[in-house]
């Protein structure tokens, strides 16, 4: 198998360069932090970066599929104010209402992609109109701030395992393990990187399209719902925010682009949308860190997001043929 | 013609020709959009017949026309093929950075719109550049945009408190009236329409538009400066979004930091509903205005009738995947 090593390299040049940035970045912030890295600190930084990481997740798997979807955020904040409801009681109780958050989740996944594929709607139309009708959900729900969460499991969670390892970490690596590797190496995974390359060539090899785009979409709600559920296990409530929702979209596909995976889908993996929202997150700690006004950070966090979508320009010095710019 | 068949036969049947060739020149998602404003109202009007009024048509359209000139923007670069995430806060920075000159004493005052209408532009153009020269992909870059006119505005309102009261000249334009009691918002509207409606057909720049929308590298390759006209509809979209948050800023008396908000994607809807092809290419500028006056109605209608918050949310949704899924869908695989 000589000569591989040069694909492979090739096929995770984004995943890695986010990698290494994240790296860098981090030790930056983890050497300059006033308390330094003790345990706290690391699972503070890792809750924040979990969260967003799942979105990211979430949204990779549609953007695999060359679409997008706007409503992720809305997904998380109806689980959100879900799980603040139905998420609390005895241990039988909280594992139902675990299973039904995620089940919710897997239907309003569902719904987008039922849409998609059989309506034949763009995703990013889609997915706003969807996203309307989901944080109306959430708002039915919780029309005020509040609700309760099981605490133990919360606590749990969002805590420390033995070792002083953030047990979020471990939680982004199940996650990993049980839904990202075994859907990328499924013949279904297969077929969502050959729709977001071609979809035309793919139908015209039999790949099952419309499989493929169902499970992508179904994951994603499902991965989103439990963002959702993970949020209300760090702020043990639930709040029907548009704002929130919106700002969780957004920042999932800032996650995804500087996590190397491509918006025409194709190509790309969850790990480097992993590493795009933890550097994300690391961006807006590091201004913390350096102790620059708080005024100013909001514009720092936007100047370090368009220097980075800025970087993907580098392609460009090794076209060859002006035609190539253009689609 | 038959010479057997008598004049006025042949008048009707002339008359109903040019009628079907009339029909077929309408677009299916105009006449559906325009139906369901006729729908919409009707059902208003069994609520209660003040639905039906002048007044409450007017002050629907005045409410319509900022929307209508921010979808105005995001409608051309949808038909370029691309997308402009970046609408909350430049819409914010129009109205904010007017705002501020009209503290800058007399001229300021005068210059209040076009400042803002500038910082507009100037947002846009950067968009532009990223889309046209970089090559990023829009959604991004306006992203992007998007983060740094929010960083830019928080800085400024906060380290520099300027002024948030709007100018006379622009509470004129945004709640005055003038002629035959029509508002000036609706009037402001009617003529950015006009004057980007015959841009956008009676000019070269508008059917390169098209045309990059159809297809860039065809468009490139038939001598069009293609890169130009990207990064001119991007300008053009931002100085709508800023001139259509000078004006909110004028009808709320004041600007605020969330006032774009909810304007990203009512626009988006209403010029996808007005019939546009979100891949771009193809859209006409009567549907997005059918969009526009659908989605403010619908709006109004829904919080004239009481229904709770997240009720209104939930249909609005439904009303747009149902309205798309009439007339909104792709082709087959196999077509």
């Amino acid at each position: 198998m000589r000569g591989d090593g040069r694909y492979w390299l090739h096929e995770h040049k984004g995943t890695l360069l986010a990698f290494a940035a994240f790296i860098v970045m981090f030790t930056i912030y983890a050497a300059n932090h006033p308390a330094g890295l003790n345990a706290n600190v690391a699972t503070t930084a890792a809750n924040k970066g979990v969260l967003l990481a799942i979105v990211a997740i979430a949204q990779t798997l549609v953007v695999l599929t060359a679409g997008i979807d706007l409503s992720v955020g809305m997904v998380m904040v109806l689980a959100n104010c879900l799980a603040s409801t139905i998420v609390d009681g005895s241990p039988l109780m909280t594992a139902l209402g675990v299973m039904g958050v995620l089940f919710v989740g897997a239907a309003c996944g569902a719904i987008n992609g039922l849409i998609v594929i059989y309506g034949r709607l763009q995703p990013i139309v889609t997915t706003i109109a969807t996203g309307a009708v989901y944080y109306g959900a959430a708002l039915a729900l919780r029309r005020v701030p509040g609700g309760d969460v099981n605490s133990s499991l919360a606590d749990a969670l969002t805590g420390q395992l033995p070792g002083g390892i953030p047990a979020s970490l471990a939680l982004l690596l199940g996650v990993v393990l049980v839904v990202w590797l075994p859907f990328r190496r499924s013949v279904i995974g297969r077929a969502a990187y050959a729709v977001g390359s071609s979809e035309i060539a793919a139908y015209m090899s039999g790949v099952p399209i419309q499989r493929a785009k169902f499970v992508a979409y179904t994951l994603s709600g499902i991965l989103a719902s439990a963002a959702g559920l993970f949020l209300t296990f760090i702020t043990y409530s639930g709040e029907a925010s548009a704002a929130n929702g919106s700002t969780y979209t957004l920042y999932s596909i800032a996650a995804v682009v500087l996590g190397g995976v491509s918006l025409f889908g194709g190509s790309g993996s969850a790990v480097g949308a992993i590493f795009g929202a933890l550097m994300f997150r690391t961006i807006g700690d590091l201004l913390f860190v350096f102790n620059v006004e708080p005024l100013w950070q909001p514009l720092f966090q936007g100047l370090v997001l368009f220097a980075a979508v800025c970087l993907g320009t580098a392609r460009l010095l090794r076209v060859h043929n002006r035609l190539d710019l253009y689609g | 013609m038959d010479e057997s068949r008598t004049p006025a036969a042949r008048l009707s049947d002339t008359f109903g020709h040019r009628c079907a060739r009339l029909w077929k020149h309408v677009d299916p998602a105009i006449a559906w959009a325009f139906g369901c404003i006729v729908l919409v109202l009707s059902i208003g009007s069994l609520y209660s017949s003040s639905f039906l009024s002048p007044e409450y048509l007017l002050q629907q359209l005045k409410v319509a026309s900022f929307l209508g000139i921010i979808a105005t923007g995001t409608m051309v670069v949808i038909l370029l093929g691309q997308i402009d995430l970046s609408v909350p806060w430049v819409v914010a920075v129009g109205g904010m950075m007017s705002t501020a000159a009209t503290g800058w004493g007399p001229l300021g005052n005068v210059l209040a719109i076009p400042v803002g209408v500038a910082c507009g532009v100037a947002l846009g153009l950067v968009s532009g550049v990223g889309v046209a020269f970089l090559r990023i992909p829009s959604m991004v870059v306006t992203l992007a945009v998007n983060a740094v006119a929010q960083g830019l505005m928080i800085a400024h309102t906060g380290g520099f408190s300027p002024q948030d009261a709007s100018s006379p000249a622009m509470r004129f334009l945004a709640t005055g009236h003038s002629v035959l009691g029509i508002p000036n918002a609706l009037l402001v509207w009617i003529v950015v329409g006009i004057a980007v409606s015959f841009l956008l057909t009676r000019t070269t720049f508008g059917r390169i538009v098209y045309a990059i929308g159809n297809r860039e590298r065809a468009a490139y390759l038939s001598g069009a400066r293609t890169r130009l006209v990207v990064m001119a509809a991007f300008a053009l979209a931002g100085g709508l979004s800023a001139f259509g948050g000078a004006l909110l800023a004028g009808y709320a008396s004041k600007a605020a930091q969330a006032m774009g908000d909810p304007y990203l994607l009512p626009a988006i809807a209403a010029v996808v509903l007005g019939g546009t092809s979100i891949l771009g290419g193809r859209g006409s500028y009567l549907g997005t205005v059918a969009g526009v006056i659908l989605i403010t109605l619908l709006q109004s209608i829904l919080s004239v009738m009481q229904i709770e918050e997240f009720g209104r949310h939930v249909i609005y949704g439904v009303v747009i995947i149902a309205m798309l899924l009439i007339y909104g869908r792709g082709r087959r695989h196999s077509e």
